[in-house]
């Protein structure tokens, strides 16, 4: 196996991604590794289920209309799953190319969009949303790396996922209040009443999260 | 030369140091308030164990450091976060001793200090920062002027956690509840699955907190683990928590180098916990002390921050660490 994985695109924390060609298709292969530092038990075990979460949450997405790469093939004993490859760049190599306002509102939307449908339709919260697990595929905006993402009905969790999402934006671009502004005014827009409750939710998350630092 | 005198009092522990410019400590004199097990500490009766201390603490740190006050050039304390009482107790001998020795006070961020200490007794030079304390997990780098959070706990910090845990199962609070419970871990033989709560870079720790409470009452009267056990579990799970986010961080910054900081940080199995270039201090700078404070007044006084209004020398419980516009760093 290991001399058909083709050439490594990313070495990652947890996963080094290949790219490569499988059953005549481009290919991205994720191979998750173990870690020495976890127990054995606890590693073998999130291994697995983070394995398991990304195909079956991709599905999900997939299942409501959501820009995924579709799973081709997982391959558990080698701990990696295979995935159709996408063209493009990720939201954060976007960013950090200097946009227009104008693509900065556009993909501000699809963003927005997206996150909504994936939370208030399908029911999942992705669990690691950063810049960097987004990409933008022409006109359309595909969310990759599922691996922590669940099913879940409460909004308190949804509302979580998009404080982690704040969280990623303000470090990793300096100046990006007004943007998320939009995704989540985008976000308002196309989900029904189950989105309101998730940004009202936010603001709770957001308090808590400004009051907790009790001490150093 | 420059010498700088730190007053930090922000939780149970009561620290005066002493720095100079190239980094030497003159002094870190430092006592900790230790409530009876199965105790939390109280604000009120923390406070009141600073002030008994306190200038007991300045005149040990001048004589060890064998320097008069007249050879400092500035005083630093803790502005916070931490607690309102504690906080407010040391900052006004630090207010009354800059007016009688006639020295400009410099109010210090105390998660900035933790890391300015880090950086200076390690040599890490811009590490992703790992912060672990009773009232603080963060995962933190450093880019354009600021120190920004990439993740940190949505609930309950590492320390606390332990802290409760350590009473529940009445593990004493001499020298720290943590510390007594890594003592324990090592002698854990069975590992018991606990929740593994992990949100992109965030963590969170109450579920755990109350899975293992739930747990330990259970199978402790059962005598199905013990309490050794249960420590070893806490520690793993905890750890490798931090570890995966922090990991995360670094390769979302494309950073290598990790500092570990805060009281947490003295644990010596969290930094064996993985490969990478890895920077951690001892108990002397990792727990709460002056000199961090002295030193992050130092760096703070040398790039520009000359005097601040006694009137703007207040304490402040919150204080996050990506308000301070860092101005010494490029
Ligand atoms: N299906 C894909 N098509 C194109 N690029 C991908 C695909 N999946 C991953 N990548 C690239 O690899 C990087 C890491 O993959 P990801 O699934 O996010 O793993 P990690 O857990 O390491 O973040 C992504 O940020 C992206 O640049
Ligand atoms: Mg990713």
């Amino acid at each position: 196996m290991s001399n058909t994985k083709g050439e490594v695109i990313k070495q990652g924390a947890e996963a080094r991604v290949y790219r490569t060609t499988f059953l005549g298709q481009d290919t991205i292969i994720k191979e998750r590794f173990s870690k020495s530092y976890r127990h054995p038990v606890l590693d073998e075990r999130l291994t697995t289920k983070r394995l398991n979460q990304e195909s079956r949450c991709i599905a999900r997405c997939q299942k409501h209309g959501i820009h995924t790469p579709t799973v081709y093939f997982v391959d558990l004993k080698g701990k990696s799953i295979y995935l159709e490859f996408i063209e493009g760049k990720t939201v954060k190599e976007i960013m950090r190319g200097q946009p227009s306002q104008q693509e900065v509102d556009t993909v501000s939307l699809l963003i927005g969009k997206a996150l909504s449908s994936m939370h208030n339709e399908a029911g999942l919260v992705h669990g690691d949303l950063t810049t960097s697990n987004m990409i933008l595929h022409g006109d359309q905006l595909f969310l990759i790396d599922f691996g922590l993402a669940y099913v879940t009905t409460l909004a308190e969790d949804k509302a979580v996922d998009l404080y982690v999402l704040e969280r990623a934006f303000l470090s990793t671009h300096p100046n990006s209040e007004e943007m998320f502004k939009k995704i989540l005014e985008a976000y308002r827009q196309n989900s029904k009443k189950s989105g309101e409750a998730v940004l009202k939710k936010l603001e709770e998350v957001q308090m808590r999260g400004r009051k907790k630092l009790a001490f150093g | 030369m420059v010498l700088v005198m730190g007053f930090e009092g922000s939780a149970n522990k009561i620290g005066i140091g002493i720095v100079r410019d190239d980094g030497h400590i003159l002094a870190n004199e430092r006592t900790t308030y230790c409530p009876k097990v199965g105790e939390g500490f109280l604000p009120k009766d923390t406070a009141k164990h600073h002030r008994d201390n306190i200038l007991r603490l300045v005149q040990k740190a001048l004589q060890t450091a064998n320097i008069t006050p007249s050879e400092l050039d500035a005083l630093a304390y803790t502005k916070g976060p931490g607690m309102g009482g504690p906080l407010r107790s040391v900052a006004v001998v630090a207010r009354t001793l800059s007016q009688l020795w006639k020295k400009p006070l410099i109010p210090v961020n105390h998660c900035i200090g933790h890391i300015e200490m880090g950086r200076i007794v390690t040599g890490a030079d811009d590490p992703v920062i790992l912060y672990v304390s009773g009232g603080n997990t963060q995962v933190i780098s450093y880019s354009l002027q600021r120190y920004r959070i990439f993740g940190e706990t949505i609930d309950i910090a590492i320390g606390n956690c332990l802290d409760r845990f350590a009473r529940v199962i009445q593990v004493p609070n001499d020298p720290s509840p943590g510390y007594n419970i890594e003592q324990m871990a090592k002698k854990g033989q069975q590992f018991i699955e606990l929740p593994y709560v992990v949100k992109g870079m965030d963590v969170s720790f109450s579920g755990i907190l109350s899975s293992i409470e739930k747990i330990a009452t259970q199978q402790l009267a059962e005598g199905t683990c013990t309490k050794e056990d249960l420590c070893y579990s806490l520690q793993e799970t905890l750890f490798a928590m931090l570890i995966e986010t922090t990991e995360r961080a670094m390769a979302h910054c494309g950073q290598n180098e990790v500092l570990i900081v805060g009281g947490v940080g003295c644990n010596v199995h969290l930094q064996e916990e993985r490969g990478g270039k890895l920077f951690a201090t001892d108990d002397r700078y990792c727990i709460d002390n002056g000199a961090m404070i002295a030193w992050g007044g130092l760096v703070m006084f040398t790039s520009g921050v000359k005097e601040v209004p006694l009137s703007e020398t207040t304490c402040t419980q919150r204080y996050r660490t990506d308000e301070v516009l860092v101005q010494w760093r490029t």
